[in-house]
């Protein structure tokens, strides 16, 4: 049985969730069908954690479906890169779930709670599979899996807030023009090359560099993936998106699904398509960087005039996207492995945070700052939740926060681009007046006279405090990290993605 | 609806053999043109038409909603299941070749398996797409039209 395990590890992660969806919708009963979605997210959580375990040194994984080999077959490879992103889903899902046992209860009819946790598992089920694929339009099916049932999981807050429903048909339109444009790119590289296979794809396209097709081809995939992943102009689905949802789907898409579309954009412009393209570098430095700094400073400015909470936390993320994507830009192994960390640290981060409001909606019912003055002497553990977090958000010494900075000032300097590590910490300073608004009405202002509120159940609590205590412990102890974004960026820039792997399960016929 | 006699009629000697065409595309699926995609829609266009025409409450008594949601669930079951088995078989996951003695007739059972899981799950949509769709409260009244 654990040799069976071991040796199908990879295609366990994802399907485990896959599984697990239909049980519960099968079953139709809402507490067996978080009970299947808990061990599905644990078991999923635990098998990542063995798959970054063996990858960590930079080995690379590759695993045969259904027994055929690549090019021909589909094949699941997993390196570092992957691997650390693999583990960022699991880890949040298994945190949001025991979350949302409770929360949903205020959010959403009982008789929905089955199809929340089958939604749930799907996009849970779509997000791994992107991640771990090593196929181009494999990444495409699981992106609809998690895409489609996203709009779900955003709909459904509209038992709440009616508005959840256009934020819903927002995300659904955009969503599918990235994802259209995604499978336009695709289909134009399958024309020009006749592969699917990344590494297959990387080899083929090597020599191509003039081909016209190729860099349509690009321009669709990244304009595609741009949208998913809320790039500064192309964000505009986000902020409905996540301040309609329930508390806890917001907490997981904020803190998983744009990180995954991150990774795949790191995946195609660095193991498919080639950094010594012309165009490539041109992208980089014309498009990302220049977009991303605007995205730092105008995101976090319009955050600071929020009166919604969960809208001014959706806006933040868009200005960190713009910090993941100002990694990438720099053009260099030390920011691609700022952008990992940042993918890690802002993911615990922004899901704690998240969590945490919730909490507090779930306690008063209401989203907006104005009914929340004065809650820090009710809710004393939510309310330094979301210092903890906040700190982190601004970057302070001894949270994540401040070693993903760190770590994008260093490659900065190293590009020796002083201005933009200037930008940098300016940028933090803007975070620091949103997050101190916050703090400011839930410690300094009077509790108004009439107030029910009291501090939020334990099933609430200690979920987000678990992804608090890992701001924490992963702000000091931050060597694993590091080390594991340092290895994956160096392997990555160096495209070894295509190196000889080790087989997992049956080596598949050709 | 009592009074439209050619459409009942017709409608009642045209559901079974759409059924039947179904289950032929269904299980033609691994040799030839065919498969559980069309095959499920095929399915479902036969009790959608008997839906149409005898109404819906009388397709319900048949299919009702939770057994619809559950075939839905059932077929991606029966797709998953497949691969699942395979492993336990000692090949990698979806590797047919292990069902059977010769590899190629353990594909033919493996494609047979998830043919079904895909037929299955289509017509559970397809009958939740109508359910939905017909289900929703009129905006006008019968009369008023």
């Amino acid at each position: 049985m654990m040799s069976l395990v071991e040796n199908h590890a990879a295609i366990l992660v994802v399907i485990l969730p896959l599984i697990a969806a239909p049980l519960a919708m099968l079953f139709g009963n809402r507490n067996v069908a978080f009970l299947l979605s808990l061990a599905a997210s644990a078991g999923s959580f635990l098998l990542s954690i063995y798959l970054l375990m063996l990858v960590k040194d930079g080995a690379v994984l590759a695993y045969h479906i259904g027994g055929w080999a690549p090019p021909l077959g589909i094949e699941y490879r997993v390196d570092a890169a992957n691997a650390l992103v693999l583990l960022i889903v699991a880890a949040i899902s298994l945190a949001v779930l025991p979350y949302a046992r409770t929360s949903i209860e205020k959010e959403i009819a009982e008789k929905n709670h089955t199809l929340f946790y089958a939604c749930f598992l799907l996009c849970f089920t779509g997000l791994m599979g992107v991640t771990i694929t090593g196929d181009a339009f494999n990444v495409f099916v699981f992106l609809e899996i998690s895409s489609l049932s996203t709009y779900v999981l955003v709909a459904l807050g509209a038992e709440k807030d009616r508005r959840a429903l256009s934020a819903a048909y927002d995300y659904l339109v955009l969503g599918t023009i990235g994802a259209t444009f995604f499978v336009i790119g695709l289909g134009l590289i399958y024309m020009a090359t006749g592969t699917l296979n990344m590494v297959d794809l990387s080899e083929r396209l090597a020599s191509m560099e003039g081909n016209r097709t190729v860099r349509s081809a690009f321009a669709f995939i990244i304009i595609g993936m741009g949208l998913k992943l809320a790039i500064y102009p192309l964000h505009r689905w986000l902020p409905g998106a996540y301040t309609y949802a329930p508390s806890a789907v917001s907490a997981f898409l904020a803190a998983t699904a744009t990180k995954v579309a991150i990774y795949v954009v790191i995946r195609f412009m660095f193991s498919v398509f080639s950094i010594k393209f012309g165009f490539e570098q041109d992208t980089l430095k014309y498009i990302f960087f220049p977009f991303a700094v605007i995205a730092v400073f105008a995101a976090s400015f319009i955050a600071v005039f929020q009166i919604n909470v969960k809208r001014m936390l959706a806006y933040s993320s868009v200005a960190q996207i713009g910090y993941m994507l100002l990694g990438i830009a720099l053009f260099s192994a030390t920011g691609l492995s700022a952008t990992l960390v940042h993918l890690f640290n802002h993911a615990v981060t922004k899901g704690a945070l998240f969590l945490a409001i919730g909490a507090i909606i779930y306690q008063i019912g209401s989203p907006l700052m104005a009914n929340m003055s004065g809650l820090g002497k009710k809710m004393p553990w939510t309310c330094a939740a979301i210092v903890v977090g906040g700190l982190s958000l601004i970057g302070v010494p001894g949270t994540v926060g401040f070693v993903s900075k760190w770590v994008l000032l260093m490659a900065a300097l190293e590009a020796g681009l002083w201005p933009v590590s200037l930008m940098i910490v300016l940028s933090s300073l803007i975070a620091v007046v949103y997050v101190w608004k916050l703090v400011e009405i839930l410690y300094l202002e009077p509790l108004p006279k009439d107030s029910q509120a009291r501090e939020a159940p334990l099933s609430l609590l200690v979920p987000t405090w678990c992804l608090i205590l890992a701001t924490l412990w992963f702000g000091f102890a931050a060597d694993f990290t590091v080390h594991v974004s340092d290895i994956a960026a160096q392997s990555l820039f160096d495209g070894k993605f295509g190196q000889d792997a080790i087989i997992m399960g049956t080596e598949g016929r050709s | 609806m009592d009074h439209h006699l050619i459409l009942r009629v017709i409608t009642k000697i045209l559901v079974a053999p759409i059924l039947l065409y179904g289950l032929y595309v269904q299980f033609h699926g691994d040799f030839g043109p065919g498969g559980g995609f069309q095959a499920g829609v095929i399915f479902a266009v036969g009790f959608i038409l008997y839906g149409i025409v005898f109404g819906l409450r009388r397709l319900r008594q048949i299919f009702p909603d939770y057994v619809v949601h559950r075939l839905v669930a059932l077929g991606v079951l029966i797709y998953a299941g497949t691969g699942i088995v395979n492993m336990a078989l000692g090949g990698n996951f979806l590797d047919y070749n292990v069902l059977a003695e010769k590899g190629y007739q353990g594909q033919h059972w493996g494609i047979i398996a998830v043919e079904l899981g895909v037929g299955v799950t289509v017509f559970g949509v397809m009958m939740a797409i109508f359910y939905s769709f017909a289900g929703r409260p009129p905006s006008l009244d019968d009369k008023e039209w």
